[in-house]
């Protein structure tokens, strides 16, 4: 199963929580954030635009890997344990 | 520009109390207070890693929420994603569930549950203008919302580099409503639109006499903003961002000459605000208190605002993050704060007996 870590700026918008487990068997991160997204709705404009894409200075990596050099939202998480979301350094 | 401060005072205005800062290292360019039902700040921090947002506090800025409906965002259709707030503007007095936000990319927004759910003005949006509008330094932005306080179904906008657009209809439909503003940037000085806006402000007596400050160009309207007449009468230039007029005095409104588009800095190194009390026959230079050597300040769009004591307060913040106050109409200054951040809105709120302003 795996689980989102997120940063503490965005705790307010969880619940508190910086660790939130998601549904086994959803394949892709985009799948996953849509199921973080239902039991948390304010997130999502903070994570993604209201476009759908992902905001420019938000990294978010499937173990080690950033999505941005891999298939995006489309990268599969399959066997993976960890989905990490970080602010990234380009932001400032 | 890194967050946004509360200043409280007195009704005397002499020392100031600050709060803040909120929203430590984020860009906050729109500010407002919303005393019609309750006694609320809004504020629109832009968070560089997540994004622009909305939010409100009620305690003065000590917590701040954020609003629980339908959020300030641009639908899926528009195939645009909110870049920055720049105006936060409460409805008329009769509407007091009415709000307004101007956005980059230029749009408008209406909330009309108190700020809770917020939409996109279609008729704005799909107006056959937007598509060829060019954004000014500043991005594209809507940066000003004037709503007409006796016609219910009447609204300003200003757009840089769109110009003015006015409805009639609640927003169903827009017309320009800068004729006789010119464009000097471009090869036609008065194209249809393009005008690059960069404040208007409503009289205090009779509104549809209005000011403007153009991207070079001061002008007086005395017809809600169908015709407009330069009024740029013994200023060092005519280039400038903010305007803000008195409270109530009629005719009498405020600015802060700039050298040039090239040279955004106050003229000869000296730090003055230009007041007019015959709508714009004359300016009349206000420096007393204001730094005269070797002042290179620049003050930007909502950088300057009046507060609706008696006399009048007059703020006006800097990019190099001064903060200089009078409470005299603008005849004395003094240095209220420095060191602040750049400033970039100046908003003020008259609470009860007390004064409060904030950047």
């Amino acid at each position: 199963m795996p689980s989102f870590r997120l940063p503490s700026p965005l705790a307010p918008y969880t619940d508190g929580r910086t660790r939130v487990d998601v549904a086994a068997d959803v394949e892709t991160v985009g799948a996953a954030l849509e199921e973080l997204f239902t039991r948390h709705p304010a997130l999502r404009l903070r994570v993604l635009d209201e476009q759908g894409a992902l905001r420019p200075h938000v990294n978010v990596f499937v173990g080690a890997e950033s999505i941005r050099f891999a298939r995006g939202l489309d990268t599969p998480v399959v066997g993976a344990s960890e989905i990490v979301i970080l602010p990234a350094i380009s932001g400032g | 520009m890194k967050g946004a401060f509360v200043f409280r005072a007195d009704r005397r205005r002499r020392q100031w109390e600050m709060g803040g800062p909120y929203f430590p290292g984020q860009p906050v360019s729109a500010l407002a207070y919303d005393g019609r039902s309750g006694k609320r700040l809004w504020a629109g921090p832009e968070n560089p890693f997540y994004g622009p947002a909305l939010r409100y506090s009620d305690n003065f800025g000590r917590t701040w929420s954020d609003p629980k409906g339908n959020p300030l965002a641009f639908p899926k259709d528009a195939r645009a994603s909110l870049k920055r707030i720049w105006q936060i503007q409460p409805g008329r007095t009769e509407e007091p569930k009415v709000l307004y936000c101007g956005v980059e990319p230029a749009a408008l927004f209406q909330s009309r549950d108190g700020g809770s759910t917020w939409s996109l003005e279609r008729g704005l949006w799909e107006h056959p203008h937007r598509p060829r509008w060019q954004p000014g330094g500043g991005g594209l932005c809507l940066h000003t919302i004037l709503p007409h306080p006796k016609a219910a179904n009447r609204l300003m906008i200003a757009v840089s580099s769109a110009g003015v657009y006015r409805t009639d209809d609640g927003g169903r439909t827009w017309r320009t409503s800068h004729s006789g503003v010119r464009a000097q940037f471009l090869p036609d000085p008065h194209p249809e639109f393009g005008q690059c806006v960069h404040k208007v402000a409503r009289d205090a007596t009779r509104p549809e006499r209005l000011f403007l400050q153009n991207h070079w160009g001061l002008y007086r309207s005395e017809d809600d903003g169908q015709n407009w007449s330069d009024v740029a009468n013994g200023v060092p230039s005519d280039f400038g961002f903010a305007m803000a007029t008195h409270p109530r005095k009629a005719s009498t409104a405020y600015i802060v000459p700039l050298e040039s588009d090239q040279y955004r800095c106050t003229p000869q190194g000296r730090m003055r605000v230009f007041r007019t009390r015959n709508g714009g026959k004359a300016w009349r230079p206000l420096a007393k208190g204001l730094p005269q050597k070797d002042a290179l300040e620049t003050v930007l769009r909502d950088a300057l605002a009046t507060d609706t004591g008696d006399p009048a307060g007059v703020y006006v913040g800097t990019r190099s993050g001064k903060l200089f106050a009078s409470r005299d109409d603008g005849d004395s200054w003094k240095l209220m704060r420095d060191g602040l951040p750049p400033v970039v809105c100046v908003k003020t709120a008259t609470i009860g007996d007390e004064a409060r302003r904030r950047a």
